[in-house]
């Protein structure tokens, strides 16, 4: 870390859960440390049973740690007494997969219920933060309603406004957009990124969807039996991608067996990122350095708006060094793929 | 008509309703102020809950289970003494309402705990997560949430007591039951058991009817 980097929002640092069941103690998390950072939307990724849900009940103590400590701002919350853990919870928003709106109380009514905590607030000053609330989620029409008229979206962003109400400064996502359809997801996940952008809200979720991560996070964390196996900024685990829990979740298919290359050709995966990607550069390096290729799979996409690709092909031709020299030059990562 | 109802003493079927409506309005109240905490409790302390005490929880649990098992008429008479300690008499109206409420609150404190236990555990959690104080989280979501299923069990609870009104006859609380007994069972007089005893369906339609009324209103599901 340079000394520019602001210190941590949250800190975990080996950080553990066991359960007792009858069969024996089950670890649900076995020793996880992440750094987040204030404003970044931090992804963790795993398949069901990896310990997420375990995990990010941890950072607001929904679940208390065998070991380690999980840091708020440089605190360790772990050994905070009864009170001063309610108060840190009022900075720490959290969502859910099925929403837990209180089904006998009206969408204001639930937005409101945090404020009430809390005590010293009027009830003009909650009825102003409610209309504020509602109409940042944009559902300042349907406060009179109850949670059953509402469809899952919308019972979403009465969560999202519901977490928002103390002012916190983390929100915690537990499969937020897992219930919903595409469209909603879409859309509840456009919100989430637009409260990081305007807030600075920092976002902590776990997901098992790929396209969650690859929508709106910045880094990621693949979680795998309670260990994270790989993390960083989420380009570089998408594009580097080495534990097949990642590779999996991915749903990256590994060819069988690759066709057998001919005499003097060369397979090869070129990565990269960025502005290259608005360049013909695999046409105009074939052309110069008089070379051929073959596409054999690969994937042109977008993460958080950041172009990326990532092709495997076969060069074939006399100056195969060349283009690799000019794939090189053109800032685009090489690796050799084993014949 | 009159050759029909040949028996019956209207002054003492109003008298015998007034004794069933002041025996049942009386032992409701006080079955659903002491069931109700009791069924909190029960619940709070039972296990994975916010206070589990698996102790004190069996203790409860095994005291309502015993109340419960006994028969209402023994209840009746095994509480004789300790209804003329609280109330002076163990006669009348008011000797009738301490057996009633100690047969009652046991049963509805375990439908309020049954009711508690239907509350979606998300949204306690969620609750938590917001920073509420165990009270905050009982009164402002749990009970709450819970209403519907224990104005359930309050309507199942007060038509259970009204067939008990029917045995306070034995200490002389009268009622409803006790006429249908002493005059149209003892005496075989036929046209004051039928009175008496549309007299007591009635009621518990009525109840039946504004329990499921209240019921629909406080669910918003």
């Amino acid at each position: 870390m340079s000394p520019a980097t602001p210190p941590p929002r949250i800190e975990l640092i080996d950080l553990a859960k066991t359960y007792a069941t009858p069969a024996g103690e089950t670890a649900a998390v076995r020793g996880v440390s992440l750094r987040v950072a204030p404003g970044e939307v931090f992804g963790i990724i795993g398949e069901s049973g990896a310990g997420k849900s375990t995990l990010i009940r941890l950072i607001n103590l929904l679940e208390r740690p065998t070991a380690g400590q999980v840091l708020v701002d440089g605190e360790d919350i772990v050994a905070l007494a009864a009170d001063d853990l309610r108060r840190l919870r009022r900075r720490v928003g959290m969502i859910f997969q099925h929403f837990n709106l209180l089904s006998s109380k009206t969408v204001a009514q639930n937005i409101a219920f945090p404020l009430r905590l809390e005590g010293r607030i009027t009830a003009a000053q909650i009825r102003v933060r409610v209309a504020q609330l509602l109409a940042r989620v944009g559902l300042s029409d349907l406060a009179g309603s109850y949670p059953a008229q509402l469809s899952g979206g919308q019972k979403q962003r009465v969560g999202i406004a519901r977490a928002l109400a103390c002012g916190p400064n983390v929100l915690l996502c537990d499969e937020a957009t897992s219930a919903l359809d595409p469209e909603t997801t879409g859309q509840v996940l456009d919100l989430l990124a637009e409260l990081n952008r305007d807030l600075g809200l920092t976002i902590i979720l776990i997901t098992h969807e790929m396209d969650v991560v690859r929508r709106i996070c910045d880094r990621v964390a693949v979680l795998d039996r309670g260990c994270v196996v790989e993390q960083g900024e989420v380009v570089e685990v998408f594009l580097n991608a080495e534990h097949p829990v990642t590779r999996r979740l991915l749903r990256e298919h590994v060819p069988d067996a690759a066709p057998a290359l001919t005499q003097g050709a060369r397979r090869v995966r070129l990565t990269w990122r960025g502005a290259v990607s608005q360049t013909p550069f695999l046409s105009r390096i074939a052309r110069e350095q008089r070379v051929d290729f073959n596409l054999e799979g690969g994937r042109i996409a977008q993460i958080k708006g950041e172009p990326y690709g990532q092709l495997t092909l076969t060069l074939s031709g006399a100056n195969l060094e060349g283009a690799l020299a000019g794939f090189a030059a053109a800032g685009i990562r090489i690796r050799e793929v084993a014949a | 008509m009159s050759a029909i109802l040949v028996h019956i003493d209207w002054p003492s079927i109003a008298q015998a309703t007034l004794e069933t409506l002041a025996m049942l309005g009386g032992s409701l109240a006080l079955s659903i102020a002491l069931g109700l905490p009791l069924g909190v409790m029960l619940f709070l302390t039972g296990r994975g809950q916010m206070f589990a005490r698996p102790l004190l929880n069996g203790v409860l649990s095994l005291a309502i289970n015993i109340l419960r098992s006994v028969p209402f008429i023994i209840l009746l008479i095994l509480m004789m003494p300790l209804t003329l300690a609280m109330t002076g008499t163990s006669l009348g109206v008011p000797g009738a309402i301490p057996p009633l409420v100690v047969g009652a609150a046991p049963f509805f404190a375990r439908l309020v705990e049954t009711a508690l236990r239907e509350v979606d555990r998300g949204v306690i959690e969620a609750v938590q997560a917001m920073g509420a104080r165990p009270r905050q989280i009982v009164l402002g979501a749990l009970l709450p949430e819970a209403l519907p299923g224990i104005l359930a069990g309050a309507t199942v609870t007060a038509i259970a007591l009204v067939s008990y009104t029917a045995m306070a006859g034995v200490v002389g609380a009268g009622g409803l039951g006790d006429l249908a007994v002493r005059f149209g069972y003892q005496r075989f007089q036929t046209d004051v058991m039928a009175v008496t005893v549309i007299l007591l369906l009635v009621l518990v339609q009525g109840l039946q009817l504004v329990g499921d009324r209240l019921v629909t209103h406080f669910s918003r599901r």
